[in-house]
């Protein structure tokens, strides 16, 4: 009976393979696709006397219960349109990993949504667009809808995964089908 | 006549073991016999209900002959002298019993057979033809449940079983819930080795194929100590059947084609026996089947496809014996596409939607979401029969192997987001014996190691971590039957564990838990971000069992159990620390939880006679640190807002009750009914425990045409109530971008469903002798839409629509 002594002859095997790697310490994981910052840069149009302003979320235990720390470097002013870019990073790396880069060449998986709460002066326009034209969103334009206005509330940024494309520019379509959000955070700002 | 081992000349001043007594006994009969002309009769019968057992083997252990009953139970041996025999009485359903008989003139000797004491129900997948014996109504279950369920899995054919429902996640992916409790504390045993499958997480089903079984028992509350302590809920116990001591070759096809799905089963098994005791086995399944279909709408992302194969060879003796067993368990998987969420929005917009969001054509493609299994099983096991007893030598090994693929980006889209790899090795040795006719002795140590690796390629953090578990344990039962009305069963377990775990904890949770102040000792170095620990945990635990069965009159008994079970807490309930993908939820566990114990009582009022069976079981289970996990509040990361799901300890209530009762109306007009209801909730202030199976109550009626080559037709109603005690855990969500607040009902049980199936079966012999059995099912006849409470991907979809099966059975 061939079959007993193979049988027989694979246990010290099975013994011996899960045995190899006794007592080593597992290796730290490096988690490739968190990202932990998102910064949204906002550069005032007219050349002089307005301030680059950053919104800043950072949340460097991902997961973690530490929340996201929120940053807004200034008010934004209505008398100027602003370019905008959006960078995502992952700073749970030693070297922190340029997310944008991915989102960018993933393009048409990919789309930012901007919104300014109601009450604030603020619209978005001239996305830049994936391969078939279609919105991407990590460059932007932002202006006042009305000049010299003042006002306080939140402009919330949505990085949506795999969005349904075209939509128009509403979330709730692109979320509509296997859309899902990878990063959505509303800043507090002031305008005036 | 009359000879002692004086007149053999053997003087015995030794307290010699009774067997060997008996050996010179045989010795001096052999010399001194003059009537070798006596016949023995023996009837084999049901302790339960009296009826007689067909196809029970009996054999003459000292004259190495034997046979089969026939329909009657009866089996007679001719020309037998006169002297004391042992028989050894068998049946495919029951223990093995060792009766001694003294031969002297023509005699007749009854046998009772019974099954475990509280085996409440079994489930014959595929078993002989028993059609003359027992009640009825078990009879026709196990019929049904073989044509019925050969594609199904293992969670959907206990389903079948009173007071058993199954936790789901989507359609196919199920795991038994016995009286409200499932996961780590229903232990699953196949081919005797505990199955080590990574069972704590919700979305694991049990690595097994329903094909590779031939007889499932369910043993509710934890009575059965020779397998294990820690077993809450119950034990299932799931065999393959005895090989025959005859030169036979004998197996079967079963295929099996469904419209929901769009995909079959194709299973084939052969048994080679000789009358030497060699035999070998074999039995292969595959399964293939695309994205199922509620009434309304595909699945998209559904499918899956399963290879499993088994083969076993041994030796099977009256007195040793041995096996080896291999089997080879894969799938792969895939998990409602719309379910894959990201946040809590997400997870709204689901649940507003109602129907999923992303519904596509049918495809037999397998995307991502999915999961891919793998387990195998190496057994090997030896007996032999002693004077004093059996022994069983048994040593297994398992590997599995699970991986997860979730949608992911850049280079990581055909990582698996999950890839663990649980192997164990156990061994263990038991003494089955006797201290007389009446009581059944049993006694065992065992020992395992378990070995978890998270593959760190992943790129994700682990949820499980790497750990070494040692475990090691013995037992002990004993059962006596007092006279005929009464039997006694007790038996005692202890078990050691030891956990060495190694994790990355994020060091603003292990802080934030206090672990930094608690476990001090486990830290090994702080990495800024991450802390590596060395958890090491000792686990000491006492579970033991008290039982009688009182026999009112023929066919009613009554059974009063107590059990306590002691559960160490499982890998998920320490460690897990982070968001699980695939469920969009923080799972944080504790390191401080300690064995959660159960106090089972139950009662069961057991009648069968021929035309009627009814079952009254019901218990209440008091279980101290209990162990659930339960949404607690919301969290807040740069992706949005996810509720966390805390492990949580606290003592709480489990009672309930559930009846079966079947009845037969003329010759072939059968009706049954089954009820159960389970509670829960924590003692110390009433509130329901999460995922409590709502009540249900189930119907059916079916008629046999015997004189057309059985043709049986059913039809079976099922209604499953709406939970109405559950924990509010719904919470309110901000949506910035609308500027609203939204309920996030995560809690709300979906409303009550009835739903109608009907089979009919037929059966006919081949001109070879062979047997053929045509089956056709139609599962929710009437195309309804619903949604079931204890499906975890209910938020995102409803149940199945209709299905249509069509199942071949051919046996040899």
């Amino acid at each position: 009976m061939k079959i007993f002594k193979y049988a027989l002859l694979a246990i010290p095997f099975l013994y011996f393979s899960c045995s190899d790697d006794d007592d080593s310490v597992p290796e730290p994981i490096n988690e490739e696709e968190v990202i932990t910052t998102m910064i949204v840069t906002l550069t005032p149009h007219a050349p002089v006397g307005f301030d680059t302003v950053t919104l800043t979320t950072r949340d460097l235990d991902g997961d973690g219960p530490n929340e996201p720390v929120l940053e807004v470097s200034g008010p934004i002013s209505s008398l100027t349109s602003y370019d905008g870019s959006v960078q995502w990073l992952n700073e749970m790396e030693d070297e922190p990993e340029d997310i944008t880069l991915e989102v960018i060449e993933e393009a048409d998986e990919h789309q930012v949504f901007f919104s300014a709460s109601s009450g604030l002066p603020l619209a978005f326009s001239d996305l830049d667009t994936d391969n078939n034209g279609e919105p991407l969103g990590v460059n932007f334009i932002m202006f006042p809808t009305i000049e010299g206005a003042s006002a306080s509330g939140s402009i919330t940024v949505t990085l949506v995964h795999e969005p349904l494309k075209p939509n128009g520019g509403d979330l709730d379509l692109a979320l509509s089908e296997e859309g899902s959000i990878d990063i959505q955070t509303s800043f507090d700002v002031v305008v005036e | 006549m009359n000879c002692t081992c004086s007149k053999c000349g053997a003087n015995f001043t030794s307290k010699l073991a009774h067997a060997f007594y008996s050996l010179f006994f045989i010795c001096c009969i052999n010399t001194y016999s003059q009537n070798c002309n006596n016949k023995l009769s023996i009837e084999v019968v049901d302790l339960h209900d009296g009826t007689a057992l067909s196809d029970a083997t009996v054999v003459i252990k000292e004259l190495d002959i034997g046979g089969k009953t026939d329909k009657d139970g009866l089996l007679v041996f001719e020309n037998l002298c006169s002297r004391s025999f042992s028989l050894i009485v068998s049946h495919d359903e029951c223990e093995t019993l060792n009766i001694p008989i003294n031969v002297r003139k023509n005699s007749f000797k009854k046998v009772f057979l019974e099954h475990h004491l509280h085996e409440l129900q079994e489930i014959i997948v595929t078993s002989t033809d028993r059609s003359n014996s027992r009640s009825l109504f078990e009879n026709k279950i196990s019929k049904e449940v073989l044509k019925d369920y050969n594609s199904r899995t293992l969670g959907e054919v206990l389903q079948t079983v009173t007071g058993v429902s199954s936790l789901n996640t989507g359609s196919y992916l199920s795991k038994p819930v016995i009286n409200g409790l499932h996961s780590s504390r229903v232990v699953l045993i196949n081919n005797d080795v505990r199955l080590e499958d990574q069972e704590w997480g919700i979305e694991h089903a049990p690595s097994v194929d329903i094909n590779s079984i031939d007889k499932i028992s369910v043993i509710k509350g934890a009575s059965a100590l020779q397998y294990a302590g820690d077993a809450v809920g119950g034990v299932i116990i799931m065999e393959t059947s005895r090989e025959k001591l005859i030169d036979d070759l004998y197996g079967g096809v079963t295929t099996n084609l469904q419209s929901n799905g769009r995909g079959g089963t194709v299973s084939t098994n052969f048994t080679k026996t000789n009358s030497n005791g060699w035999y070998y086995k074999f039995q292969g399944t595959f399964k293939k089947m695309g994205d199922f279909e509620t009434a309304d709408y595909m699945m998209t992302n559904t499918g899956f496809s399963e290879k499993n194969f088994s083969l076993k060879t041994g030796l099977n003796r009256i007195d040793h014996g041995f096996d080896i067993y291999y089997s080879f368990f894969s799938n792969k998987l895939g998990v409602l596409r719309s379910s894959h969420a990201h946040t809590s929005v997400d997870i709204i917009n689901a649940i507003n939607n109602n129907i999923p969001l992303y519904i596509d054509d049918f495809s037999y493609t397998i995307d991502v979401p999915r999961q891919k299994i793998n387990h195998q099983l190496i057994k090997i096991k030896a007996f032999k029969n002693y004077n004093f007893g059996k022994i069983n030598f048994k040593y297994d090994y398992q590997s599995n192997d699970r991986k997860e693929y979730d949608i992911r980006r850049g280079d990581n889209i055909n990582k698996p987001a999950l890839d663990l790899n649980l192997q164990t090795h156990s061994i263990a040795l038991d003494l089955e014996s006797k201290f007389d006719s009446s009581s059944n002795f049993k006694a065992g140590v065992s020992g395992r190691y378990q070995k978890n690796f998270p593959d760190p390629a992943t790129g994700v953090k682990r949820i499980i971590p790497d750990y070494k578990k040692y475990d090691f344990s013995f037992y002990s039962v004993y059962d006596n039957t007092f006279n005929e009305d009464w039997l006694v069963e007790a038996g005692v377990r202890y078990d050691f564990s030891h956990i060495n775990a190694y994790k990355y904890y994020r060091t603003s949770l292990w802080e934030l838990r206090n672990y930094d102040e608690l476990f001090p000792e486990f830290l090994v170095e702080d990495q800024g971000l991450n802390t590596l620990t060395n958890p090491k945990f000792d686990f000491h635990n006492l579970s033991s069992n008290l039982g009688v069965r009182y026999t009112i009159s023929e066919g009613q008994n009554i059974y009063l159990n107590y059990s306590i079970s002691s559960r160490k807490p499982n890998p998920a309930e320490l460690f897990s620390e982070g968001l699980h993908h695939s469920s969009a939820r923080i799972e944080i566990g504790d390191l401080g939880f300690t064995s959660e114990v159960g106090n089972n009582v139950s009662l069961t009022y057991n009648l069968s006679n021929e035309k009627s069976a009814l079952t009254v079981n019901s218990f209440i289970n008091y279980v101290n640190d209990f162990i659930y996990i339960i949404p607690v509040r919301t969290t807040t990361t740069i992706a949005g807002v996810f509720p966390v799901w805390e492990y949580m300890q606290a003592d709480a209530n489990l009672y309930g009750f559930d009846v079966k009762y079947d009845k037969q109306y003329f010759d072939n007009f059968f009706i049954g009914h089954q009820f159960s209801l389970v509670k829960g909730n924590e003692r110390s202030n009433n509130k329901p425990l999460i995922n409590m199976p709502p009540a249900n109550l189930k119907n059916s009626i079916s008629y046999n045409f015997t004189d057309f080559n059985n043709l049986n037709v059913s039809l079976e109603s099922e209604y499953v109530f709406e939970q109405n005690e559950y924990p509010d855990t719904n919470f309110e969500i901000y949506i910035p971008t609308s500027e609203t607040y939204t309920m996030l009902e995560t809690s709300t049980p979906p409303k009550a469903f009835h739903l109608l199936n009907l089979s009919s079966s037929i059966k006919f012999g081949s001109n070879n002798g062979g047997e053929y059995k045509i089956n056709v099912r139609v599962e929710n006849l009437f195309n309804n839409l619903y949604k079931d409470y204890l499906n975890r991907l209910r938020y995102f979809t409803h149940e199945m629509g209709r299905n249509i099966m069509l199942s071949v059975n051919y046996r040899y």
